[in-house]
Parts: structure tokens; C-alpha cells; sequence
């Protein structure tokens, strides 16, 4: 029998060693798997809980006008606004419009560039989820000749 | 067994832009085989990034990224002999880790 001594030490054992578990290198980030599922914009925006965005010229995309092959079309995107907390890349047109999301930390400046796929002529947008809970996104049309997604 | 990314770091004062090359089929879901059957998805989910063991960036990806991932992001606040660490995870729970170290300017 245990007396209530040895129960809490064992506790305490027990959460040091979870306190471990948890530092492990590859951090089990959920994948949101509702929002890449979702089809549109206005749907994989509202399963990651993000407010109506707001078109802002603090936001960047750059992209190509035209894309040959939709297999592979490089993006930048990024924003000047401090306290960031997410960046997303979405496809308007895609079969799944969500195509990545980035979780920032103060070590990471708030750009990145990306290759991705297109089905077809499409919107892109860049969306910057803030900490304060606003969202601002930038825009950009991107015509594809060739279609990536049934490649 | 997966293949190791490239991972190529340029330093520029004390910030450090990385350039990454996975290796992954990124198969989208969406194609067909020669029977008109659909190729299963099967691609990269969760990427984390370290700087000297301590986590500073993750992101999620869908299947509409492009096969072998090439993509770029900036860390701050680094210097040489800083260690670089990529790891990735795909939907068949498949994973893998890759590390460099920051060279001098």
C-alpha cells in the first residue's frame, strides 16, 4: 500500500519524466486535417479559425503571370507586420485550396518562398494570420497553361 | 527509406537565409493509374525546423506542394557554427532529419 507520501513522489516521477517525452525533437504540430481537406478559401480560413481577411499592401506575393507547367510555380510571400503568427499560401481553384501554413517564431523572418502545384488558371492568395487575431492577405492571378495536379 | 533533403545555408550578417530541396513524391491524390484507378495521396505533412535544438519554425503542408519541395525562409539572430535542422513527416508516417551547420561569411 501506498501512504500519501509515496503517491506524490510518484507523481512527480511520473511528470518529470512526460516533462521529457514532450522535448523531444519532432514536436507533434496536429495537422489541421479539416482545413487542407476544405475547398475554398472562405472554408480552410474558417477551420483554422481565422478572422474575414482584409486585403493589405503590407502583405507580399510574387509569382509568375504566366505559368507553363502548373507541376511547379514558385512563389514568395511575406509580410512587414510584426506579430505575425501564421502564413498561408492558398489556390483558389486547387481541389483542396489550402497549401501550406507556416507557424513563425521571433528567430524566423516572415517570408518564405515555395513551389507548388496548380490544376489550372487561378487566384493565389498569401495570408497572414496576426497574433492580435486580424487576418490580411494579398492577392495575385496566375494563369496556368498546363495543369499540375493531374500530372 | 527517404532520400536526405539539401539543405544550403547563406549567411548575411547575422541572419541566415536557407534554401531546402526534399526529396518526396508529393503524389497529390488526384491522379489516376493506367487501370483509371486513384493514386493515393501521399505526401509531406509537418516540417519542423531547429536552430541549435530549439524549435523556430513548423509548418503543415497539403498535397498541392510541389513533388520534391524546394523553399526558402530566413532565421534571425544567427552566426557561425550554428547548427541547421530540418525534419519532415509525411502522411504515411514516414520521417526524416537532416542537419547542417552554418559556415563563416
Amino acid at each position: 500500500m501506498f501512504n500519501r507520501r509515496q503517491t506524490l513522489q510518484h507523481s512527480w516521477a511520473v511528470a518529470a519524466l512526460l516533462g521529457t517525452a514532450g522535448m523531444l525533437p519532432l514536436k507533434a504540430s496536429a495537422y489541421d486535417k479539416t482545413a487542407f481537406e476544405a475547398k475554398s478559401i472562405a472554408a480552410a480560413l474558417k477551420a483554422l479559425g481565422a478572422a474575414a481577411p482584409v486585403l493589405s499592401s503590407d502583405v507580399t506575393l510574387t509569382g509568375p503571370e504566366i505559368a507553363d507547367s502548373g507541376a511547379s510555380v514558385m512563389f514568395a510571400f511575406g509580410t512587414s507586420l510584426p506579430n505575425v503568427k501564421r502564413l498561408l499560401l492558398l489556390v483558389d481553384k486547387n481541389p483542396s485550396a489550402l497549401v501550406a501554413s507556416f507557424q513563425l517564431s521571433p528567430a524566423v523572418e516572415s517570408q518564405f518562398s515555395l513551389r507548388i502545384k496548380m490544376a489550372q488558371s487561378s487566384d493565389v492568395y498569401a495570408v497572414a494570420l496576426m497574433q492580435d487575431g486580424k487576418t490580411f492577405f494579398a492577392k495575385r492571378e496566375v494563369k496556368v497553361t498546363l495543369g499540375g495536379c493531374g500530372e | 527509406m527517404s532520400e536526405p533533403s539539401r539543405i544550403r545555408v547563406v549567411p548575411a550578417g547575422t541572419n541566415a537565409t536557407v534554401r531546402v530541396l526534399m526529396n518526396h513524391e508529393m503524389e497529390s491524390g488526384q491522379r489516376k493509374d493506367d487501370n483509371g484507378k486513384l493514386i493515393p495521396a501521399w505526401h509531406i505533412q509537418e516540417v519542423t525546423v531547429l536552430l541549435n535544438g530549439k524549435q523556430v519554425l513548423t509548418a503543415e503542408w497539403g498535397t498541392a506542394v510541389s513533388k520534391n519541395p524546394f523553399w526558402q525562409f530566413t532565421l534571425k539572430g544567427t552566426k557561425a557554427g550554428d547548427k541547421v535542422a530540418i525534419q519532415w513527416k509525411d502522411n504515411r508516417g514516414d520521417t526524416r532529419a537532416d542537419e547542417v551547420m552554418i559556415g563563416s561569411i
